[in-house]
């Protein structure tokens, strides 16, 4: 397996873990399997709403670009071009700064963590150095191949 | 160097030398096939899930115990001693009911009640066949009065009421607000799997009926029935003739 393939599969992970939370969150979900309890103190405080909009809801679509854009760089005719990851590294690293955002309201604004937000938070950050590090070498092998 | 395919080649282009060709991507179809077969395996968790009844339901006991009937009157807020009683026949999926307490109620605690001269009543009347998760959030809430969090849990219930009463499934929502409302969550699973309450809501209702309550809400204030969402000024002109009335 590649870096693209465990790209995909963490996105793929990543929208589940975000998709179960959204179905909690809107009462699709009975019992959110947590643990600590602090799951449902994290969905249910005032800042699992980012401008309006379920952060719940915001990782599943964000997770379903990220899919979508590392699914498409697995495509032979994308082996060789860096846009389809610098699109996955530029998404990801939104998605990086959002999830500290996050992890920042957790720690000092709700006094509580949700794991699931952790394991969101886990994958995320593999996602966005696995994409680094792949849009890295496509970017050395691009620039490797202009004639002086 | 004649450009066979008729493309316009840039001079950028033409001082390009092939890219040297990337790691050997074998088709991505079968990886393609893997991540569908575990997006179906995820999707049908999920939908499982979904499906799965995870609500405690409370009965509605056939029977009820003297221990259901007496003793209890209702959770009470403000004086005892208060000269004016207002009593208010709730169910906490009526919408009319999230409108008063949202609305109304802090000021009628405000003007009313933390001044002494009325004293606050709220008794359940769950509607079942209207409002599936009524008994439920009642004994949610019976279950939050248990650890002398009551008001707190009342005030998130209905401050909650679109998003639960449209779910399928609320009890996991009724454990996140009593989380929120400073419950401890092991005390609060066990009053909830316990369903102590059940007989103790059942009697409220009953109690409502025999008093001729038919819609929620309903207030008795001094003694006198009204039906409907009443307003603050409303409650307010009442407790205070009822108030003049008893000291002449």
């Amino acid at each position: 397996m590649n870096r693209r393939m465990a790209m995909a599969l963490l996105a793929l992970a990543g929208l589940f873990v975000s998709l179960y939370l959204y179905l909690y969150k809107i009462g699709k979900i009975g019992v959110i399997a947590c643990g600590t309890g602090g799951c449902e103190t994290v969905q249910l405080s005032a800042q699992s709403r980012f401008l309006g909009i379920e952060v719940a809801l915001i990782g599943v679509l964000g997770y379903l670009l990220l899919l979508g854009l590392a699914l498409l760089s697995l495509q032979p005719r994308f082996a060789g071009r860096s846009w389809p990851l610098l699109g996955l590294v530029a998404a990801g690293g939104g998605a990086v700064l959002f999830t500290g955002y996050l992890k920042y309201l957790e720690l000092f604004v709700i006094h509580a963590i949700c794991r699931w937000c952790v394991v969101s938070a886990v994958l995320i950050a593999l996602l966005f150095v696995l994409a680094a590090v792949e849009w890295s070498k496509v970017s050395i092998r691009e620039n490797e191949g202009v004639a002086e | 160097m004649t450009n066979h395919g008729g493309d316009p080649v840039s001079d950028k282009q033409k001082g390009k030398k092939a890219a040297p060709t990337p790691p050997p991507s074998a088709s991505p179809t079968r990886f393609y096939a893997v991540v569908a077969g575990l997006a179906v395996v995820g999707a049908g968790l999920l939908y499982f899930l979904v499906q799965a009844p995870k609500d405690v339901s409370i009965p509605v006991p056939v029977t009820l115990t003297t221990e259901d009937t007496a003793g209890f009157r209702g959770y009470l807020l403000g004086s005892p001693d208060a000269k004016v009683e207002i009593v208010e026949y709730a169910d906490f999926q009526c919408p009319a009911c999230g409108s008063f307490d949202g609305l109304q109620f802090d000021v009628v605690k405000r003007q009313l009640i933390d001044s002494g001269l009325a004293r606050f009543r709220y008794r359940d009347f769950p509607l079942d066949q209207l409002h599936p998760h009524a008994r439920l959030a009642s004994h949610a809430a019976a279950c939050g009065d248990e650890q002398g969090r009551f008001w707190e849990m009342k005030r998130l219930i209905y401050d909650h009421q679109p998003t639960w009463s449209a779910a399928r499934s609320a009890g996991g929502l009724f454990r996140g607000y009593a989380q929120q409302a400073g419950l401890d969550p092991v005390k609060y699973d066990g009053c909830m799997d316990s369903k102590k309450y059940a007989g103790r809501i059942e009697a409220s209702l009953k109690e409502g009926l025999s008093l001729g309550v038919a819609s929620t809400p309903s207030f008795i204030i001094a003694g006198r029935m009204y039906r409907g969402a009443l307003s603050s000024d409303s409650i307010s002109a009442i407790v205070r003739r009822a108030a003049a009335d008893s000291t002449r």
